[in-house]
């Protein structure tokens, strides 16, 4: 019997433009641990609608702004946003 | 709480500012203008990263008031919004001018710099953008497979 490869399990959120350009703007996503936003962000763009994304887009973990180095851990909120517009 | 759906009152970021020690307050009055790239706007729409929003607003907030011994007020609003209607206030109180004026123009910067808010904006020739996106926005719902499962707007997350 093989054991289940370890995962880790993360919501996503998609703001604004890229809440359209997906059609959706959240979802859950399993990744083989260990992982990194990168690698989340590397399976998102394969989503129908995700090459349009940016390669680099500016992400969150947790409400806090993060690079794409920056692991990902069960349970984490990672937020996808779009160049901010407020003000 | 940073973020209002209701109208903003300067008045009462003023009030929530002032007092007995303080010689000035500085305000700054974000609006909403009529046109954008010589086309007409014909109203507009923010919307949020709500909790993430909240909490960089408070940094920010923080850091002016750690930094130049002044008290800071501030309010974004979300949702739809008519040409004029006010979309950001701050107001600074401080004892002197300079650190009310100071610490008011580093919170407008960093507001726009780091807070998670997104401006939609509706022509009046109908046509819909993102602004900074570069792209005129369009629904899609495109079906997802495998193990990602696309979830349900809920809870608030985003205001919309």
């Amino acid at each position: 019997m093989i054991d289940a490869l370890p995962t880790v399990s993360v919501r996503v959120l998609l703001f604004a433009s890229f809440a359209e350009t997906l059609g959706f703007d959240e979802l859950e996503l399993s990744l083989e641990s260990p992982a990194t936003v990168g690698d989340a962000l590397r399976r998102i763009q394969t989503l129908p609608g995700g090459e349009r994304l940016p390669h680099r887009p500016l992400c969150a973990v947790n409400l806090t702004q993060v690079t794409p180095s920056a692991p990902l851990t069960t349970g984490d909120e990672l937020a996808l946003l779009p160049p901010l517009s407020g003000g | 709480m940073y973020l209002t759906v209701d109208p903003i009152e300067l008045s009462s970021l003023m009030t929530r500012v002032q007092s007995s020690e303080q010689g000035g307050i500085a305000c700054f009055l974000g609006t909403v203008r009529n046109h954008h790239g010589g086309r007409e706007v014909a109203r507009l729409e923010y919307s949020a990263y709500q909790p993430m929003a909240e909490a960089e607003c408070a940094r920010i907030v923080t850091e002016a008031q750690t930094r130049w011994n002044c008290t800071v007020a501030l309010e974004h609003r979300v949702g739809a919004l008519s040409i004029g209607d006010i979309a950001v206030a701050i107001a600074v109180a401080s004892a002197h001018r300079d650190e009310a004026f100071t610490a008011c123009r580093y919170v407008i910067e960093e507001v726009k710099r780091r807070v998670p808010i997104w401006k939609r904006e509706f022509f009046a020739d109908g046509t819909v953008e993102w602004v900074g996106s570069g792209a005129v926005g369009q629904r899609g719902s495109e079906a997802v497979d495998g193990e990602v499962t696309p979830a349900s707007v809920q809870d608030g997350a985003a205001i919309r």
